[in-house]
């Protein structure tokens, strides 16, 4: 554990009036699994969506891999990614989405050799290897040649899970994965992204309402409001002995 | 004469408008895709250019469209030196294919752009270039939103070949008026014609509504 994988320096984000990052300072180190939590509106998700780059800064720099990830190298100092440095980078990072966002139009097999076989190169059939591995891992081997519309919500979020590691990217992002699930299938969920977190050299970046699971496997967890850090440590430290305030309060008011 | 003897050269303008349907059909879906996509390209030019072929042929009429490209067209080549006559097929096929091709690339517009922003981010997420998603990922979605639409301008496009009959074009409706001239019967040939384009049009939807089949059958897997 050297540098930090990600690194958000002094990052600014604004949509309209409305300053939703302000000015984050935030890492996290090879391999480390850090929970986001904090009421809604904090800013969590939008660390999230920035690191995929599905979202913007409007100032400040992010690092993923010790390179500029939204600005990259020019004549005089750097100057904004192109959708060339865009890609290299996105390579690094894969992302499970709160909605699941699977395609509906291709098979569970489909959904996961998809991007390898475009985006990759990958041969179908080396695809097909991996997809199968993967759907054995998250218990859906059978579930191959179905659409998603007739999975369940906790089997479509783990074909999204599949798909994402289909891409092996370094630094894996949950987006509240188990926020639109019904209650009795978040457990499923849950432990395929537990036995994800045993893997050392998996980067994981998890934004959740469950807080008894951030307890469980996280490396470190950060308390956000108002578009920064409020306060962060290990999960006893912040959930047996918080130091501010408002982080009592919202823990206060999730756990009751 | 019997209405028995209308059937054979009724038959032949009917050969006629079925050459004429497909073949602007297909044009026009083509055509339709290309500007459809076009309008919502971020390249201005190309938008530029489908907004207005889209506003110019859903703007005017398609008798007038197909009269430029018949008489008008063929003289404003004389004046620049070229020989820009075209046989009545091929100004049939363009007039309604161009036509038909505006109303559609609304319809593939609409369609692409009322696919959820959720799927362009996967996409995004998972590195597939902005062509990967339009046509991997997007079009396959669109496709089954389009089909009813379709469906029904390419019954609209059928009843429009009639008008091809007014540049002497030998379809089914130039074959019936040149027998009522001859005959005067007005009653049983205008009769016969109403229930060969009813006919023509029923295998048209069969002929879609199969293809709209095809296009969604994701969506009606059962496990």
């Amino acid at each position: 554990m050297s540098d930090p994988i990600i690194k958000f320096d002094k990052v600014v984000k604004r949509f309209g009036d409305l300053t939703v990052l302000d000015a984050l300072d935030f890492e996290v180190m090879r391999g480390e699994k850090v929970s986001i939590i904090g009421p809604s509106g904090s800013g969590k998700s939008t660390v999230l969506r920035i690191l995929m780059t599905l979202e913007g800064i409007d100032g400040g720099l992010v690092t993923v891999g010790g390179e500029p990830l939204w600005h990259e190298p020019g004549p005089d100092g750097l100057r904004p990614a192109s959708e060339a440095h865009l890609r290299k980078m996105r390579a690094q990072l894969g992302m499970v989405f709160q909605q699941f966002n699977l395609f509906p139009h291709m098979t569970v097999l489909r959904n996961i050799t998809e991007a390898p076989v475009k985006v990759l190169g990958l041969s179908k059939a080396d695809a097909k290897l991996r997809a199968e591995e993967l759907l054995e891992r998250v218990g859906l081997a059978d579930q191959a040649q179905k659409y998603p519309h007739q999975l369940s919500g906790g089997q479509q979020q783990r074909v999204g899970i599949a798909r994402a590691l289909a891409m092996r990217p370094s630094i894996l992002l949950f987006d509240e994965p188990t926020s639109a699930l019904d209650p009795e299938l978040v457990g499923e969920v849950l432990n395929v992204i537990g036995q994800l977190a045993e893997e050392h050299d998996l980067t994981m970046l998890l934004v959740t309402h469950e807080m008894r699971f951030a307890r469980e496997i996280s490396d470190r967890v950060c308390f956000f409001d108002q578009g920064q850090i409020r306060e962060e440590g290990t999960p006893e430290e912040l959930f047996s002995d918080p130091n501010e305030d408002r982080t009592r309060e919202f823990l206060k008011a999730v756990l009751d | 004469m019997q209405w028995t003897d209308y059937i054979s050269p009724l038959m032949q303008g009917a050969w006629v408008t079925v050459q004429l349907t497909v073949f602007s059909t297909i044009l026009g879906a083509v055509l339709a895709f290309v500007f459809g996509i076009g309008k919502l390209s971020s390249n201005w030019a190309f938008r530029a250019i489908s907004v207005a072929y889209i506003e110019v042929f859903r703007g005017t009429s398609l008798l007038v469209q197909l009269f430029w490209l018949y008489f008008a067209l063929p003289l404003a080549g004389t004046a620049m030196g070229i020989d820009l006559r075209l046989p009545p097929v091929l100004a049939g096929v363009l007039a309604l294919g161009l036509n038909i091709g505006a109303y559609g690339a609304e319809v593939v517009r609409g369609a692409i752009a009322a696919v959820h922003q959720d799927q362009h981010e996967a996409a995004r997420a998972l590195n597939f270039s902005a062509r990967q998603t339009l046509w991997g990922i997007v079009i396959p979605q669109a496709i089954p939103e389009m089909m009813p639409s379709f469906g029904n301008l390419a019954v609209q496009n059928l009843k429009d070949t009639a008008l091809v009959s007014l540049i002497s074009l030998g379809d089914l409706t130039f074959r019936a008026e040149q027998i009522r001239n001859f005959t005067q019967d007005s009653t049983t040939i205008y009769s016969m014609l109403l229930v060969m384009y009813f006919g023509m049009a029923l295998v048209l939807t069969a002929i879609m509504r199969g293809l709209e089949r095809y296009a969604t059958r994701w969506r009606t897997a059962r496990s």
